[in-house]
């Protein structure tokens, strides 16, 4: 994994401080342009990894990279699915299984699995999760997909429930049919460690919050840090700013100090930020990054 | 003795799956589930290790439970809740807690006496913002209030064609009693229950069984006036979004689900680091770290509160109890009959004294 990757959330509306800039993001990068001239930035400051959502508007940045295989020799996708608010939104508006319907091929056995009025076998409900995996990397097809994500809720709640057989179908799955690497990003990162050794997933690479002053690192700082130390895990930071609160020069050379991060991933959408990030990973992290 | 409680989470719908994780992964929680057959409980059953129940009734009849949370469809929150109380068992009820607050009145009594700690899951008390915006109310920070806008938006109905029972009003569907249940949730909170109920509209959109607007005009005897906006079939917010808006004699507050902006035309005393002008605090400084993170720190923290005052066997919850949630529910009432009367719900302000129309000068103001 490279030392920087680049993140995707001031695109869609998001932020952690104010809905008032989430909106006001949100309407700067309602155009694919706006968003592609960023990634532009990123890119060539030297960040080639994006890694985003599946949100359906990343489709159109993949048809771009697509088009232009000189300008992106180098370029890849770090794919994290589902997009929650998609299926949390079908939820409410068809129910459970007519949103799982809503995703899947229409003309499917599996479709028709679900209409049928018998419990599904387990063989049937793991092929809806492969199918569901498959119709997510759809839009990234002839691009660069190393490694392949869980979103953290979707993580979370598997992870609170016991079900972490769920992430192991997925682990199997992208392996095997999409050769890549599978990763998980969770705001539990130590309790999820555990449960994924104890589903036989050894050193699993995992995003989390990660920062100087513990913010949203549930399970505790202390163990957070012992996880890094053990080795066990192949870390990826995210909010290593926490949200703004901690200055960008002491984040990033906390982190580079840690054992066990591989990579730092960060969202921005000014030049300035994105190469002030990139300058600060190569000063602290090595020029490799 | 062990210091687990025995608890079961009943529904597993949107709600209910993730109060289910929240509380399955809690140190405290000795955790079961239950609902009804289905496509949930099918894949569940087979592959997690936690009891499953397909039955309320046998799950109250086998198992020697100290708690539920009961996030079933809301129809069912009164007789459910009321079957688990009659046990003793303490109850954290999904909101709205019930659709006919005689209901709620008698369930807030009956755990009242049974000193259960009894609790309904309006987690935006738990959001930081807010608990700051409470916390400037009661300091008398802006001074007397007197203009309140309450509003929350988001994209749940968006299409006409709707099945499930969100959208019909009979289960306690609709955007009444999912979106608007909120704001009004905090302005009980901040003020009571209004006095007088007036100029409420419950408008339908795209649903057919029921609302998706809301207006109201809501007031306080001696208190302030508020407007309440509520629309779920606004696609421009990416999720729900709840923010308050007051102005009072000495300043404006503004909150939603990430800050409390606070405006003070003076200090006042007794309010450190609130100089004159606008302080913002952030939800992210104001919250504390959770035990189980999955969708924000609220989710989490109303369930601990709850967990933990079961376990300590304590005799009510320390937020969002039932009579806090009654009042809720008698004011949503409320503005059901005013929107189908026509006529204002609670007795009239007494008329303020007229002063008979002076005629002025061109300059006499």
């Amino acid at each position: 994994m490279d030392k920087l990757l680049f993140g995707d959330n001031q695109f869609f509306g998001i932020n952690h401080m104010s809905e008032e800039k989430a909106r006001a993001q949100a309407m700067r990068f309602q155009r694919t342009d706006a968003i592609m001239d960023v990634i532009d930035v990123a890119y060539d400051a030297g960040i080639n990894t994006f890694m985003c959502t599946t949100h359906e508007r990343i489709a159109a940045i993949a048809k771009r990279i697509k088009a232009d295989p000189v300008r992106y020799g180098d370029f890849q996708f770090y794919p994290c699915m589902p997009y929650a608010h998609k299926y949390a939104n079908a939820v409410t508006e068809h129910g459970m299984i007519g949103a799982l319907k809503e995703f899947m091929p229409k003309d499917g056995l599996l479709a028709t699995a679900l209409t049928g009025t018998k419990a599904l076998a387990t063989k049937e409900v793991d092929g809806i999760a492969k199918v569901l995996i498959d119709m997510e990397m759809k839009m990234f097809a002839g691009t660069k997909t190393p490694v392949v994500f869980v979103q953290n809720v979707f993580t979370d709640l598997l992870l609170g429930m016991g079900f972490t057989r769920a992430l192991r179908i997925f682990d199997d799955h992208i392996r095997e049919k999409h050769g890549a690497e599978p990763a998980y990003i969770t705001m539990n990162m130590p309790a999820l460690l555990t449960a994924l050794e104890k589903e036989g997933i050894e050193r699993p690479i995992i995003c989390s919050n990660i920062n100087k002053i513990g913010f949203r690192m549930s399970g505790g700082y202390d163990a957070y840090l012992d996880a890094l130390k053990s080795g066990r895990v192949r870390a990826v930071a995210m909010s290593v700013y926490a949200s703004g609160a901690i200055p960008a020069d002491e984040a990033i050379h906390w982190i580079s100090e840690l054992p066990g991060v591989e990579s730092i991933v960060f969202g921005a959408s000014s030049a300035g930020n994105i190469r002030g990030t990139k300058a600060l990973v190569d000063k602290y992290m090595g020029e490799a990054a | 003795m062990s210091d687990k409680i025995k608890i079961a989470v009943v529904g597993l719908g949107k709600m209910g799956l993730s109060h289910f994780s929240m509380v399955n992964a809690h140190p405290k929680a000795d955790t079961i589930a239950c609902d009804g057959a289905g496509f949930m409980v099918d894949v569940l059953s087979k592959n997690i290790a936690t009891p499953i129940y397909k039955n309320f009734d046998d799950l109250l009849a086998k198992e020697d439970l100290d708690a539920v949370v009961i996030a079933t469809p809301s129809r069912l929150h009164a007789p459910m809740v009321g079957a688990a109380l009659a046990k003793d068992i303490s109850v954290f009820c999904e909101k709205p807690f019930c659709l006919d607050w005689a209901d709620s009145q008698r369930l807030t009594d009956l755990a009242t006496s049974k000193g259960l700690v009894a609790q309904v899951g309006y987690h935006y008390r738990y959001v930081g913002a807010f608990a700051e915006m409470k916390r400037l109310i009661d300091a008398a920070a802006i001074g007397r209030i007197t203009h309140i806008m309450a509003e929350a938006y988001g994209p749940v109905v968006l299409r006409p064609k709707r099945t499930t029972w969100r959208t019909d009003k009979a289960e306690g569907g609709g955007c009444l009693y999912d979106y608007a249940a909120h704001p009004l949730n905090l302005l009980n909170w901040f003020f009571g229950i209004p006095d007088q109920v007036m100029g409420s509209h419950l408008g339908q959109i795209f649903s057919e069984g029921t609302d998706d607007e809301v207006f109201s005009t809501l007031r306080w005897d001696n208190g302030p006036t508020a407007q309440l906006s509520v629309n779920w079939s606004d696609e421009s917010y990416r999720k729900m979004s709840t923010k308050i808006s007051l102005i009072g004699t000495n300043g404006r507050l503004y909150a939603d689900r990430q800050e409390c902006q606070a405006y003070l035309r003076k200090p006042v005393d007794g309010l450190d680091g609130h100089d004159a002008g606008w302080t913002v605090k952030y939800t992210t400084e104001l919250t504390d770290e959770c035990w189980f993170y999955l969708r924000g720190e609220e989710y989490s923290a109303q369930l601990h509160d709850f967990i933990e005052a079961v376990a300590a066997g304590k005799n009510g919850a320390v937020q969002n109890d039932f009579a806090s949630a009654t009042q809720t529910d008698r004011t949503m009432a409320m503005i059901i009959e005013n929107a189908e009367t026509g006529q204002t719900v609670g007795e009239a302000r007494a008329t303020a004294p007229t002063s008979a129309a002076k005629k002025r000068g061109w300059f006499g103001r």
